[in-house]
């Protein structure tokens, strides 16, 4: 054999342990899903008897947790659509607020930009969960318990997309600007509508981050929400467990469902996923 | 009005009023409370009622509380172990990942992200039910193939730790691994090739060129699971099906803070335990910095 063929069956036996050893990661990683999967056709008795499983027992499988989630006496669906009007308001006002905010930092040169700019550094650098409790009672002492106002203002000047935005606006060329200027637009009318459109790459990022983290958050919205009509989906599947029993049947198959949008999002869009995700990292 | 109209549209101005939302937003929403979290740690507080100045008592009680050590000890336990599990392990996997030999990067990319879209209440009722006490539960019957168990994972110490941190691995290190991933992008391929033709082995440029150059990376990923391992809590709260594990096996610094401000309405004293979770955090991570030399590199640039 050359040494040449001999390089490359080397290889070959290389990519072949490579692709093993990830498939076997893929199926650990998968596991779980799978479980959920099949969980969700198996009735709740199943769960509490043998805990998830992956044993695979067409006799005791049917639809019938699917037939009660779309017909069964249950508030599912008021979370499902609460949590969609959350995420789409919230969404839409941080990204707002947060281009028209980071526009700021990114076109001007001003006095006071480096100690401000520091200010949106703190707000990541400090852990959220240090704010729950004086937040709290802010929230309380302004009277806006229980809306969803409590759970949108504070975020709405989002410090990690206004970085993003920032960092993607400084690439932007400053010709655009002054070509509005020599218009006569004004300087909102600038960034509305010539910056806007060229931000768009960045808003899908930017949205898909934000709405992912708004459909799924829980700790805030659990401690400001007590009216069972507002609850978002997290919070709705929290209380079908309690401490004196579990209602699997619609905890499984509900589970199952609040995965789905963003599963689906996550397909059709996965490049914003993983952009604005890494877009931090590689360059803090 | 036309002297309004100046003031706004002079560009002189323009820049204070794009930043106004997020200087409001910001004393308001973040640096009121943050100052108000310092003067409630001196108080006796309850919603709603007034406060009552108490000088440094709620720290000297915090210094005294067994439960509190608990919750720390749980916390930097998980936060350390997180660290061990969550950075070399996602940094090796992106290493191998993006070798020029692996076939099917893009797809294994997406797929181990895909963990990470869950939310902590399903991705936590999930392994709730997989390391379940029964002996058919995913792990029960896993372990029984090699004449182990059954085990109660989730009221005893060890074993729960164990489930907390599968669960953290099993969500974040497909999102770690994507961070690498970006990280390694970024390396020049030159260093690479001139490496080959001098004959380093895979080994010595992995520890010659990958680990230095994707250094900012590790610092970023670093930085960011510091905060996250030390101010855990919802994953605990949904592994245990609530804030009272069975002897606060499964209790954090912010679930204690929970427990003393929300469930116990004692505003002052979790305050106080928010501000040494600020202490500790903010410490442990600008020592992290200033070893990694992460300011050095800022300020000679």
């Amino acid at each position: 054999m050359s040494k040449l063929s001999e390089k490359k069956t080397k290889e070959k036996g290389f990519s072949l342990l490579l692709i093993l050893f990830f498939t076997v990661l893929f199926i650990i990683i998968m596991l779980p899903f799978y479980a959920i999967t099949l969980a969700s056709f198996k009735p709740g008795e199943d769960l509490i008897r043998y805990g998830l499983n992956l044993r695979f027992d067409l006799s005791i499988m049917s639809f019938d947790n699917f037939v009660f989630l779309f017909t069964g006496d249950h508030s599912y669906f008021t979370w499902f659509k609460n949590s969609m009007f959350l995420t789409i308001v919230q969404v839409a006002l941080t990204l707002f607020v947060s281009a028209f905010v980071a526009y700021g930092f990114a076109a001007y040169e001003f006095k006071g930009k480096t100690p401000l700019f520091i200010c949106v550094l703190l707000i990541m650098m400090v852990p959220f969960e240090i704010l729950l409790l004086p937040l709290y009672k802010l929230i309380f002492d302004l009277k806006l318990m229980n809306t969803y106002t409590a759970i949108v203002l504070p975020g709405i000047a989002n410090a990690g997309t206004i970085f993003f935005f920032r960092q993607y606006l400084r690439g932007i060329p400053k010709a655009i600007i002054d070509s509005g200027r020599v218009d006569g637009a004004t300087e909102y009318g600038i960034f509305f509508r010539l910056i806007v459109p060229v931000m768009k790459p960045s808003f899908a990022a930017m949205a898909i981050l934000n709405g992912m983290n708004s459909w799924n958050n829980l700790l805030w919205p659990f401690m400001v929400l007590g009216d069972g009509k507002k609850f978002t989906l997290p919070i709705g599947l929290k209380t079908l467990l309690t401490p004196y029993g579990n209602n699997y049947d619609l905890l499984i198959v509900g589970s199952f469902f609040a995965i789905l949008p963003i599963f689906l999002l996550f397909l059709a869009f996965q490049k914003y996923f993983i952009g604005g995700l890494t877009a931090g990292a590689v360059k803090g | 009005m036309i002297k309004l109209k100046r003031f706004l549209h002079s560009q002189k101005y323009a820049p204070y009023i794009f930043i106004l939302p997020f200087v409001i937003i910001f004393i308001i929403f973040w640096l009121f409370p943050l100052l108000n979290s310092f003067r409630m740690s001196f108080q006796d507080q309850m919603l709603g009622q007034e406060p009552i100045w108490i000088g440094f008592d709620n720290y000297k009680k915090l210094m005294n509380d067994t439960v509190f050590v608990k919750a720390v000890t749980n916390s930097v336990i998980y936060m350390a172990a997180t660290l061990l599990l969550l950075i070399p392990f996602p940094m090796l996997f992106a290493v191998l990942l993006d070798s020029k030999y692996m076939k099917l990067r893009e797809f294994f990319k997406s797929s181990f992200f895909v963990p990470a879209l869950t939310s902590v209440v399903v991705a936590g009722t999930i392994f709730r039910l997989m390391f379940g006490e029964m002996e058919g539960s995913l792990m029960n019957t896993f372990l029984a193939n090699f004449n182990l168990g059954p085990f109660k994972y989730l009221k005893d110490q060890t074993l729960s730790r164990i489930a907390l941190l599968a669960l953290a691995c099993w969500r974040w290190t497909g999102v770690n691994m994507l961070y690498f991933l970006a990280g390694l992008n970024a390396i020049d391929k030159e260093y690479y090739e001139a490496a080959a033709i001098d004959g380093a082995t895979a080994f010595q440029r992995f520890k010659n060129i990958t680990v230095p150059l994707i250094k900012p990376t590790t610092v970023y990923v670093l930085t960011i699971s510091i905060y996250a391992g030390l101010a855990m809590f919802t994953e605990s709260l949904m592994l245990f099906n609530g804030n009272n594990s069975p002897k606060n096996i499964g209790l954090t610094i912010v679930g204690y803070l929970y427990r003393q401000g929300i469930e116990k309405n004692r505003l002052g004293y979790a305050a106080t335990v928010g501000i040494f979770l600020l202490i500790v955090a903010m410490t442990i991570n600008l020592t992290q910095l200033k070893l990694t030399g992460t300011f050095k590199k800022e300020g000679s640039k």
